[in-house]
C-alpha cells in the first residue's frame, strides 16, 4: 500500500467511525432534553426514565466520540503536517472556537450526568441544553473549518507562502452556510430516525410499553422535520458546489462533457476511460435545472480539466447516489410520519400504522449511511486537493514510511471498538422496560 | 519584571499554551493516577480503592481531557512548524499516546455504563488501568524528546528546519540517507527520555493519591491507604526527578541550563521544597495544605523545564517567534481564547462546586 494512500485511508477510516459519535453527540441530547423537558412539565415518570436511559447512551457516545476527535486532531499533524504548516493559522479560529464549545460540553455533559441528585431541577434541564447547544456549535464550527478546504479565502497566496492571513474571514467562506446548515440538519435527521427506528423496532415486537410509545415520539418530533429539510439544504449545497466546484459536481453528476440543457444522471456507473456514463436513467436538463435553474444553462464536464485533476469519478458518482437515496426515502417515511401525527390527533398515531413502523425500522441505519456517503462525496469529491486549488493532498502527507502500519492498527483499534461499543448500545436497548411500570 | 516586557506576542500566545499544558497535567495527570491505582489496588480495601477512584474522576475527566485538545489547537495555529515537526519526528510516540487515550476513555466509561457480568467489568478495569498507566510515560517520553533537543537535531539532519529556518509550502522534504530508526525512533529513546516518562507517570500518580486523601474523607482507613501511597509516590517522584536532572544537566545543550544560569533552577529549587511541604504535610495530615503544595510541586517541575528551553520551542534551534504564525492570527486567538475563558471558567468553576465540595 503506497503511503499516501494509508494515509488518506487512516483519515478516512478516523473521519468515518468519528463522525457517526458526534452526529449522535450532536442528536441525542436534543432528545434526552426534550424528554426531561416533558418530565417537568407532565410529571410522567416515564420521561425521566427516557431521559436517564438516553443520557447513558449519550455517555458512552460522548467518550468515544472525545477520544476518536482527539485522535483526529492530532491526526491532522501525524499525517498531514505540510497542510498543517500551511493552513493551520488560517483555519485556526473555527478550531479554536470549536475547542471552548467542546470544553462547555464535556462540562455540563459531566454535570448532567452525574448531577441528577446534586443540582435542583431548572439547573439540570439547563444543563442538558447547554450540552445539546454547545454540541451543534462544535460540530458547526468543525465543518466551518472543512468548508475552507472546499473554497478556501482569508488570505493571500504569495510565492507558496500565506501572507496576510484573516481568521476570521477564512471562517465565513464561501462554503460554510451550506455545508454547516446540510450536516446539522444531517445529525438530527440521522439521530432522530435511527433513534425513531430503534424503539419502532420493539413496538413492532410487541412491545408497546409506554416508554417505546414516547421515545417514538420524540425522535419522531426531532428527526422528520430535519429529514423533510434536508433536501432544500441539499439543493442550496448542490448550487454551491455547481458554481465553486465545477470539478465535484462534475464528478457527483458523472458528467463528462460541457454542454448546454444538460440531463441529469440517475444511478449508473460511469467510465473514466471512455468518458460516458452507461446503465444511468437520463432526465433530460434536468442537472441544467437543478443546478442553475435554467434548462439552457452550460453545466461543465470532466473533459474540461486535466485528467490528473479528476477525483475517482465512480466513488463519488455512487456515493452521491447513496446519499440522495436515502435521503429521498427518510423524507418519504418523514412524510407519512408526520402526516399520521397530524391527522390522528397526536403523536400516538405513530404507532398504530404497521406501515409507518415499517418504514421507520427501515430508515433506521439510513441516515448515518447517508451521512458517510456525503463526507465520501465531499472529501473525495476535491481530490486531488486537500485545498482547492492550492495544495494538493500529495504534496500534504507526511514525508514517514511505512504508513500501513498505524492504518491497519487504527482500523483494528477502531473495528474492535465499533463492536463492543455496538454491544453496549444492545445491552442497553435490551434493558428497555417491557411494561409500565406501577401504573 | 523586565523579563515580561520583553516577551514577544509569540512568547505570550506561547506562555499560554504552557497554562494549558499545566491544566493538563494537574487535572486530567490526576485522572491517569487514578488509574494507575485501580492498577496498583491492594489489600483489605482493594475493591473500595477502586470505587473511590472511578467515583472521583467520573463526573470531570472528560472536562479535563479538553485541556489537551486545546494545547494542541493552539500549537496548531499560533506555531504551525513546531506542530508540523513533533507529527513528523514523534509520530510514533504520538500514535502510541492516542491509542493509549482512546482505551482509558472508552474503558472508563464501558466500566461505568456496563450491565455485564463482574468479570467483563473487571476487563474493562484492567484496561483503564493499563493505559492509564503506558499513557503518561510516552507522553513524559515526548517532551523529553524536545527538551533534550533530539527532536530539533534530528529535524536538523534531514533539512527540515535547520536554525530556524523553514522550508516554504510546497517543497516537500525527502529525507537524507537516514535509517528511519535514526528519524523516528531515536530522538524518543534514550535514558533521559525514560526518566522524563517515568517522572511524569510517578507525578501522575502522586496528585492523584493526594487528591483521593480528601475525597476519601470520612472514610479514615480507605483515607490512611491514599496517604501512604502519596507519600510513597513523593519519595519515587523525587528520586527520579534527581535521576533525570542529573542525566539533562550532565547532557549539555539547553538541558544545562536546568541547572545553570536563568529562572530554571530557581524554580526547580522551589519546587523541591513544596516536595517537602507536599510530604510533611501528608504526614501531618494535613491534606488540604498537601493539594497545595502537591500542585504547586508539579507546576514548577513544568516551568523549569520550559524557562530551561525558553525561548526555544524546539531547541536547540527554532525559537518561538520563528515558528509563530503571523501577528494578527496570534493576536486574534489570543482574543478569543480571552473571550472564551469568560464562558470556561465559570462553567468549571460549576463543575467542581457541584462535584467537589463536602455536602
Amino acid at each position: 500500500m503506497p503511503d499516501l494512500l494509508a494515509a488518506r485511508s487512516q483519515m478516512a477510516m478516523s473521519l468515518a467511525f468519528h463522525i457517526i459519535f458526534s452526529v449522535i453527540g450532536i442528536g441525542l441530547p436534543l432528545l434526552m432534553v426534550i424528554a426531561e423537558w416533558r418530565w417537568m412539565r407532565t410529571g410522567d415518570a416515564t420521561y425521566l426514565d427516557l431521559a436517564k436511559r438516553w443520557s447513558k447512551g449519550a455517555a458512552i457516545l460522548f467518550a468515544v466520540g472525545a477520544v476518536s476527535g482527539t485522535v483526529l486532531s492530532f491526526e491532522l499533524g501525524l499525517l498531514w503536517p505540510n497542510f498543517m504548516r500551511f493552513a493551520g493559522p488560517i483555519i485556526g479560529m473555527p478550531f479554536s472556537l470549536e475547542g471552548f464549545a467542546f470544553f462547555t460540553e464535556a462540562i455540563f455533559l459531566g454535570i448532567y450526568l452525574y448531577g441528577w441528585d446534586r443540582i435542583s431541577r431548572g439547573a439540570h434541564l439547563f444543563s442538558g441544553i447547554v450540552v445539546a447547544l454547545s454540541g451543534v456549535l462544535s460540530g458547526i464550527f468543525v465543518v466551518m473549518a472543512n468548508a475552507w478546504m472546499n473554497s478556501p479565502t482569508g488570505f493571500d497566496l504569495v510565492g507558496g507562502k500565506a501572507v496576510d492571513v484573516r481568521p476570521f474571514a477564512a471562517m465565513a467562506n464561501a462554503a460554510a452556510f451550506s455545508q454547516t446548515l446540510h450536516m446539522t440538519l444531517a445529525a438530527y435527521a440521522a439521530t432522530g430516525l435511527g433513534v425513531a427506528g430503534v424503539h419502532a423496532i420493539m413496538i413492532l415486537r410487541g412491545n408497546t410499553a409506554k416508554f417505546h410509545r414516547y421515545a417514538l415520539a420524540i425522535a419522531v418530533a426531532v428527526g422528520a422535520p430535519a429529514s423533510l429539510l434536508q433536501p432544500v439544504s441539499g439543493d442550496i449545497s448542490a448550487r454551491y458546489v455547481a458554481q465553486a466546484q465545477p470539478v465535484k459536481l462534475a464528478a457527483m453528476e458523472a458528467h463528462f462533457t460541457t454542454q448546454r440543457g444538460a440531463p441529469l444522471h440517475v444511478g449508473g456507473w460511469p467510465d473514466e476511460e471512455k468518458r460516458e456514463t452507461r446503465w444511468a436513467i437520463r432526465i433530460p436538463y434536468g442537472l441544467s435545472l437543478l443546478a442553475f435553474r435554467d434548462p439552457d444553462a452550460e453545466v461543465r464536464g470532466l473533459s474540461d480539466v486535466p485528467r490528473d485533476e479528476w477525483p475517482p469519478v465512480a466513488i463519488v458518482h455512487v456515493a452521491f447516489q447513496i446519499m440522495v437515496a436515502l435521503g429521498t426515502c427518510m423524507a418519504l417515511v418523514s412524510v407519512l410520519a408526520l402526516w399520521r401525527w397530524w391527522r390522528g390527533h397526536g403523536s400516538d398515531a405513530l404507532t398504530t400504522s404497521r406501515l409507518l413502523l415499517r418504514g421507520l425500522a427501515l430508515a433506521t441505519p439510513m441516515g448515518f449511511i447517508a451521512i458517510e456517503a456525503g463526507w465520501t462525496v465531499t472529501e473525495v469529491g476535491r481530490q486531488p486537493w486537500i485545498v482547492y486549488g492550492i495544495l494538493r493532498t500529495a504534496d500534504a502527507v507526511t514525508p514517514m514510511p511505512g504508513l500501513v502500519v498505524p492504518f491497519l492498527v487504527f482500523t483494528l483499534l477502531y473495528v474492535l471498538l465499533g463492536v463492543i461499543v455496538v454491544y453496549m448500545l444492545r445491552q442497553h436497548i435490551v434493558r428497555a422496560p417491557r411494561e409500565d411500570a406501577g401504573q | 519584571m523586565d523579563f515580561l516586557q520583553r516577551l514577544t506576542v509569540g512568547e505570550w500566545t506561547a506562555w499560554v499554551v504552557v497554562v494549558a499544558l499545566n491544566a493538563y497535567v494537574i487535572f486530567a495527570g490526576a485522572d491517569f493516577g487514578g488509574g494507575v491505582w485501580d492498577l496498583l489496588a491492594w489489600g483489605p480495601r482493594k475493591q473500595q480503592q477502586r470505587e473511590l477512584v472511578a467515583h472521583a474522576i467520573g463526573p470531570i475527566w472528560e472536562a479535563n481531557h479538553v485541556w489537551l485538545i486545546v494545547v494542541v489547537v493552539v500549537l496548531f495555529v499560533c506555531f504551525p512548524p513546531a506542530f508540523a515537526a513533533f507529527g513528523t519526528v514523534l509520530h510514533l510516540p504520538l500514535s502510541l499516546m492516542l491509542i493509549g487515550i482512546v482505551l482509558r476513555g472508552s474503558a472508563f466509561v464501558f466500566r461505568a455504563y456496563s450491565y455485564g457480568p463482574r468479570s467483563e467489568q473487571r476487563r474493562w478495569g484492567q484496561v483503564f488501568a493499563i493505559s492509564s498507566l503506558v499513557t503518561p510515560i510516552v507522553l513524559g517520553m515526548c517532551v523529553g524528546a524536545v527538551a533534550s533537543g533530539r527532536v530539533g537535531n534530528a529535524l536538523a539532519d534531514v533539512g527540515h528546519g535547520a536554525a530556524g529556518v523553514l522550508p516554504s509550502l510546497l517543497d516537500a522534504t525527502p529525507p537524507a540517507q537516514m535509517s528511519f530508526a535514526a528519524i523516528y525512533v531515536a530522538p524518543w529513546i534514550s535514558p533521559f527520555t525514560l526518566a522524563v516518562g517515568a517522572l511524569t507517570l510517578a507525578l501522575f500518580s502522586f496528585l492523584a493519591a493526594t487528591y483521593l486523601t480528601i475525597e476519601a474523607t470520612g472514610q479514615h482507613e480507605l483515607q490512611e491507604d491514599f496517604r501512604r501511597k502519596a507519600i510513597g509516590a513523593a519519595v519515587v517522584s523525587m528520586v527520579v526527578a534527581a535521576i533525570a536532572l542529573a542525566l539533562g544537566a550532565s547532557s549539555g545543550g539547553v538541558l544545562a541550563r536546568l541547572v545553570g544560569v536563568g529562572w530554571s533552577f530557581p524554580l526547580l529549587a522551589i519546587s523541591g521544597m513544596f516536595a517537602i511541604a507536599a510530604v510533611v504535610a501528608l504526614m501531618k495530615r494535613r491534606y488540604q495544605l498537601a493539594r497545595v503544595a502537591a500542585g504547586a510541586w508539579v507546576t514548577l517541575v513544568l516551568w523549569g523545564w520550559v524557562m530551561a528551553q525558553f525561548p526555544y520551542i524546539i531547541p536547540p534551534s527554532l525559537t518561538i517567534d520563528a515558528a509563530a504564525a503571523p501577528r494578527r492570527v496570534l493576536v486574534e486567538t489570543l482574543a478569543v481564547l480571552g473571550a472564551g475563558a469568560v464562558v470556561l471558567v465559570p462553567s468549571l468553576w460549576y463543575l467542581i462546586r457541584v462535584f467537589k465540595t463536602r455536602r
